[in-house]
């Protein structure tokens, strides 16, 4: 505490103010006529029909330059067919901070090697707080998120949730999932089905996907 | 007789509507040129519906001050637990009428003569006959007195409501108001006593007719050319007067919530909101009227043009007053934003500076302008002979 509180210590850094400042009306014309001129300038723009704002009427009109590493989306990634490559296993549901995922998980008959498929994926993207844990805690690269983000906001919010329909728009032409593994055929370890599953870790996926559609043997053990 | 109150009656009507519709307007006006200014796009959401139809009007976001309104009206009047009951329904009046009355004694044209309105019909032109009224609401040859009297009661509209409340920062602002607005009453009244030396009057038309000629042959006689210290040094205690950045001491956000009116709600805290707003159009008006020469454009006189070339365009007189209202009301929006411009550039003093700046910068040129004035029109007016 200083010897003389009602007094303000003078910093080495002081800016020393000149009389043409200390008379303050001048400054004051000098700011005003910075803020007018930056009006009058924006003021053109709107009337000559361009913007004259560097901030975007939000719903109407997005920013184009998402940065790269921006993830507002999530995607299901689907196996060949088409079906969703998530086994239901809820692990996503239970690591998710904001409780937003629901899976109802189904039994599907027809794939004896996939047989837990959900049969409703829903994210609450009213709480979602996109800290991708889910994407970090699923075991079969099943949710992803991508740089885009959901047509949001709406009107109600009911819409706020969306299903696996909307999950399930993925292209997997420019998002190329992990390689269809290889199902155990009963009996068989390895067998006829070892240099699919070879091919697997070496080559690019685009044609180990290519060469797991052509075979189509793990989908019909 | 009747005559004169319908006349009067017509201006008052008149006068309320204006006021009410520019401080609507200014809501819009503060938040779409601060938005301006500072690289936004400001208010644009709210709209009018056609009935039956999907075609929304938006028109820039002037529905806001509307849809503003309506909230304000429409929301639930809360009131602190303990408060003094009769001074807090009085505060927002005594904040808002004072403010609308000093309209009263402002001229915003030159001479009406309603029997040329209704050429068309004999009875009612001939019901009026020659008579002629001054466009004003209240022909008071103590214009600027009323003007400082009403001022002077608006002080007490702050007060009420910082004390009635029975708030701590509602208090403080109410003492910060209190302080400010006397303190900066004091340099607006020095400022203009220069002018009522040069006019020799205190009746704002007598000031404004003064303002009609030509100052060396070339520069409207105009009172800023006149006395442009006393312009803006009236500028910087008017916007103080109005409390707005940067004199916005007694409502200081970030200090006191928002001052005086922190406890009122709903349309109490509107009519105080409303207020402010309508204040700017005031010392608009006023400003206006002391120094712009009002209604007046160069070279226009009650007859029409009189351009330098002694060439005269004459102008029925319905053209003329309906020009000189315009001419008016025009010289007072750019005054609005004018200040609004002020109110979103400069940050907000410190209190102690406030004071210091009113009392020990702001007085002390009042006063040498005034001595200089006195001087000035003592020699001119020849030297005491």
């Amino acid at each position: 505490m200083s010897r003389f509180p009602d007094r303000r210590r003078k910093y080495w850094n002081e800016p020393e103010l000149g009389w043409w400042e200390r008379i303050y009306l001048l400054e004051v014309l000098r700011g005003l006529s910075i803020t007018g001129g930056v009006f009058f300038t924006n003021l053109g723009r709107w009337i000559r029909g361009t913007k004259g704002a560097v901030t975007s009427y939000y719903p109407e009109e997005t920013r184009p330059d998402y940065a790269a590493h921006n993830r507002g989306k999530h995607v299901l990634t689907q196996r060949p067919d088409g079906r969703p490559q998530c086994v239901a296993c809820n692990l996503c549901a239970t690591v998710c901070p904001a409780k937003v995922i629901e899976i109802e998980a189904g039994f599907d008959p027809d794939d004896p090697a996939h047989p837990k498929y959900p049969k409703r994926f829903e994210i609450d993207y009213s709480r979602c707080i996109f800290c991708g844990l889910c994407v970090e805690a699923c075991p079969e690269d099943a949710i992803r998120m991508v740089r885009q983000v959901p047509k949001l906001p709406l009107p109600q919010r009911t819409g706020f949730w969306l299903g696996r329909e909307e999950l399930l728009s993925w292209q997997p032409a420019r998002d190329p999932a992990k390689p269809y593994p290889a199902a155990p055929v009963p009996g068989s370890v390895g067998g006829e089905n070892l240099p699919a599953a070879e091919a697997r870790p070496g080559s690019p996926p685009q044609s180990a996907r290519a060469s797991a559609d052509t075979t189509g043997a793990p989908h019909t053990p | 007789m009747i005559q004169d109150l319908v006349v009067h009656g017509v201006y008052i009507v008149y006068a309320v509507l204006m006021l009410m519709t520019v401080g609507l307007l200014l809501t819009w006006v503060e938040r779409k040129q601060g938005a301006i200014m500072s690289d936004r796009i400001g208010a644009n959401r709210a709209y009018l519906r056609i009935p039956f139809t999907q075609v929304k009007l938006v028109w820039w976001g002037l529905f806001h001050g509307l849809a503003d309104g309506m909230k304000m009206l429409l929301k639930e009047d809360w009131r602190p637990a303990s408060y003094d009951r009769v001074a807090y329904a009085l505060a927002p009046w005594f904040a808002f009428v004072p403010v609308m009355l000093v309209f009263s004694v402002i001229p915003f044209g030159g001479e009406l003569v309603p029997g040329t309105f209704f050429g068309w019909f004999d009875g009612i032109s001939n019901w009026f006959g020659d008579r002629s009224y001054a466009l004003q609401v209240a022909p008071l040859d103590a214009g600027l007195l009323v003007v400082f009297a009403l001022g002077g009661i608006a002080v007490l509209g702050a007060m009420l409501a910082g004390w009635s409340s029975n708030n701590k920062f509602s208090l403080l602002g109410a003492v910060r108001a209190g302080s400010q607005m006397i303190s900066y009453e004091v340099v607006i009244a020095l400022t203009v006593i220069g002018l009522i030396l040069i006019y020799g009057t205190v009746n704002l038309v007598d000031i404004v007719e003064q303002q009609s000629g030509l100052l060396f042959g070339f520069l409207p006689a105009w009172g800023i050319f006149l006395q442009p210290f006393a312009a803006i040094l009236f500028l910087v205690a008017a916007q103080a007067e109005n409390q707005r950045a940067p004199f916005d001491l007694p409502e200081a956000e970030s200090e006191l919530i928002s001052g005086y009116y922190t406890e009122y709600s709903a349309m109490k805290m509107g009519l105080f909101m409303f207020a402010e707003f309508i204040h700017i159009a005031i010392i608009a008006a006023l400003f206006t009227t002391l120094f712009l020469g009002g209604y007046n454009l160069p070279y226009m006189t009650d007859a029409g043009f009189l351009l330098p070339g002694g060439i005269a365009i004459a102008l029925p007189h319905v053209l003329v007053v309906l020009l000189q209202v315009s001419v008016f009301w025009i010289k007072v929006f750019l005054m609005c934003s004018f200040l609004i411009l002020v109110r979103w550039s400069l940050p907000r003093f410190r209190y102690d500076q406030l004071l210091r700046f009113a009392w020990r910068f702001l007085l002390p040129l009042a006063l040498i302008n005034l001595v200089i004035t006195a001087i000035a029109v003592w020699a001119l007016s020849g030297a005491g002979a």
